[in-house]
């Protein structure tokens, strides 16, 4: 009994000795420091502009423009006028994606492919289709929607041409993958069942995928229409129109009553999609 | 590379629903994959009847699966006088339409209404655009409820698959492959979530409709007894080989033991005496 308690204690110490997690967990830490140091240095990140009485006295200046938003009739047209077309940007381009991103998902996604049933002999030329299609759909959402919208600026002009083509081609190529990635995760079971029962690719399509992801894509596409809504406030500033356009002029005359109102706007809008996003997904749900 | 079929001496190739010779299946890829289904040789004629017996694992899944044409293994197969790998896509989308494959558990979008997961056992006859329009208003909701009718499903009729239980989804996968009348039904586990006076009664109406049209039936269960009592062939699976091919009466204890051996689960209790009624076939007008 003696020997049995030292012998227990003694595992008890060489047992609690192998604690090797917080040996892990210093080296886990000294590791990401390591690694974040240079990304640290590589952005020429400075705070001596903090500590410049300047710097402080011009955004105080401007911050207290802020505090009274600019409410003359004129102005307050102007902003319902840039709300109205950062709205219609974001929809249209959205319905653009979509219409882009479809077909794109069709052809893409696994789900609907009659040759990976068995999988019969390889069709070369359907792979080599697929693999194309998938190619170019991926080029599409490679550049973000500000880059875009920058070279189509060049193309359409100033204005908001520009912004909803940006949407459409960047967001088309987004939504073609999520679409073809949720078919593959949500439906591909029925629509294999229809297929091995001698059903055609477009009529599994209706009858096998869209009863299967349907809400879970139209709450991911309300979800994409106010990411659509931000990123065309931001393409505003390289000059397609709504309220980024506004906004920009208004802080390059560093307006501040100007800029709080164009603001309070934006953030109405963001709230009101948010609102409606719910809305949306809840009907589903219910 | 296939291995050629030794000639069939009783019947000629078109008169079998199912000829499988030499066929291995194996499944996962590389050094992960294993053997599902070893030298599987197995020929069913025209307007058979057969059980699928053995312990879970064996490959009972799998080789209907194989002549659902869902998979594909090395060997020599024939569905309804066709090698449905030698064909052209479209040609083997077209023999698929007359190759119906009751699931486990159907696969149903949950969202989607009783109605239209039956009718769409019919898809592979229909156009694209009376495929459209039935989604609109259904093509024929009486050839849906005859075969729902059949399965004491009918009034479930307009309801969201969703809103079913499983065993209830199990019947409308049944109903799907009724309103299909395919040449050959396969059948993995069709009645495992029915109680089993239901159970029986499906099989019934299954094996009915089979009958009346003259159509091969292949079905996979658990449930010993019921293969017994319902199917003058059984085949018994057994780590993916067939180890027994015969009549229920043949099927002593001692080689129901050794198919079983080791399996826990062996022969479930099936109430013997069942009062089934004969069912009318052929749902679809």
């Amino acid at each position: 009994m003696k020997a049995g308690n030292r012998t227990t204690a003694n595992t008890a110490a060489t047992v609690m000795a192998h604690d090797r997690a917080p040996a892990r967990r210093l080296l886990v830490v000294l590791l990401a420091l390591l690694l974040l140091w240079p990304l640290f240095a590589a952005t020429d990140f400075s705070l001596r502009g903090l500590l410049q009485a300047d710097s402080w006295r011009a955004i105080a200046a401007f911050l207290r423009d802020f505090a009274r938003p600019d409410v003359q009739a004129e102005f307050l047209q102007l902003t319902a006028l840039a709300m109205a077309q950062t709205l219609a940007i974001a929809t249209l381009g959205l319905v653009a994606a979509l219409v882009l991103a479809l077909p794109l998902a069709v052809l893409t996604t696994r789900t609907l492919s009659i040759s990976l049933l068995g999988p019969a002999p390889r069709c070369d030329y359907c792979r080599a289709g697929r693999a194309l299609v998938r190619a170019a759909a991926m080029l599409l959402r490679s550049l973000p929607e500000l880059i875009w919208a920058l070279l189509f600026v060049r193309l359409f002009g100033l204005g908001p041409a520009a912004a909803i083509a940006a949407i459409a081609v960047s967001y088309g190529g987004m939504l073609a993958k999520v679409y073809a990635d949720i078919s593959e995760s949500g439906a591909l079971e029925p629509a294999r069942a229809l297929l091995i029962a001698g059903a055609g690719r477009r009529q599994t399509l209706f009858y096998g995928v869209w009863p299967s992801v349907r809400d879970e894509l139209l709450s991911y596409t309300v979800y994409r229409w106010e990411c659509a809504l931000r990123a065309s406030v931001i393409m505003g500033f390289v000059g397609a129109g709504g309220l980024g356009q506004q906004l920009e002029l208004s802080l390059r005359m560093l307006n501040g009553h100007e800029a709080a109102t164009l603001l309070l706007a934006f953030m109405l809008l963001v709230l009101a999609a948010d609102a409606l996003s719910a809305l949306l997904r809840w009907s589903l749900r219910a | 590379m296939t291995p050629a079929f030794t000639t069939v001496p009783t019947a000629s190739v078109s008169s079998l629903a199912l000829q499988i010779a030499g066929l291995d299946l194996r499944l996962g890829r590389g050094a992960q994959s294993r053997a599902v289904l070893s030298a599987i040789s197995l020929s069913v004629a025209r307007g058979e009847q057969v059980a699928i017996i053995g312990p879970s694992g064996a490959g009972k899944t799998s080789l209907l699966r194989l002549a659902a044409t869902a998979l594909r293994g090395d060997g020599a197969l024939q569905v309804l006088g066709q090698d449905p790998w030698q064909l052209a896509s479209n040609k083997r989308q077209a023999l698929r339409r007359a190759i119906g494959l009751v699931h486990q558990a159907p696969p149903l979008p949950a969202s989607q209404r009783v109605i239209t997961a039956v009718l769409a056992g019919r898809l592979g006859h229909w156009s694209l655009a009376q495929s459209l329009l039935s989604l609109w208003r259904p093509a024929d909701p009486a050839g849906a409820f005859r075969c729902l009718q059949q399965l004491d499903l009918g009034e479930r009729l307009y309801d969201r698959c969703g809103e079913l239980s499983g065993g209830q989804l199990q019947r409308v996968g049944i109903a799907r492959v009724l309103y299909q009348q395919p040449e050959l039904v396969l059948a993995d586990e069709p009645v495992s979530a029915l109680d089993p006076v239901l159970a029986a009664r499906a099989l019934e109406v299954l094996q009915a409709d089979c009958r009346a049209r003259g159509a091969t039936l292949i079905a996979s269960l658990h449930a010993v007894e019921l293969a017994l009592q319902r199917f003058p062939r059984v085949i018994g699976l057994r780590d993916g080989r067939i180890v027994f091919d015969g009549t229920p009466a043949d099927l002593d204890a001692e080689r129901l033991q050794q198919l079983y051996a080791g399996d826990d689960v062996a022969t479930l209790p099936v109430p013997s005496a069942l009062s089934v009624n004969a069912v009318a076939a052929g749902c679809p007008t």
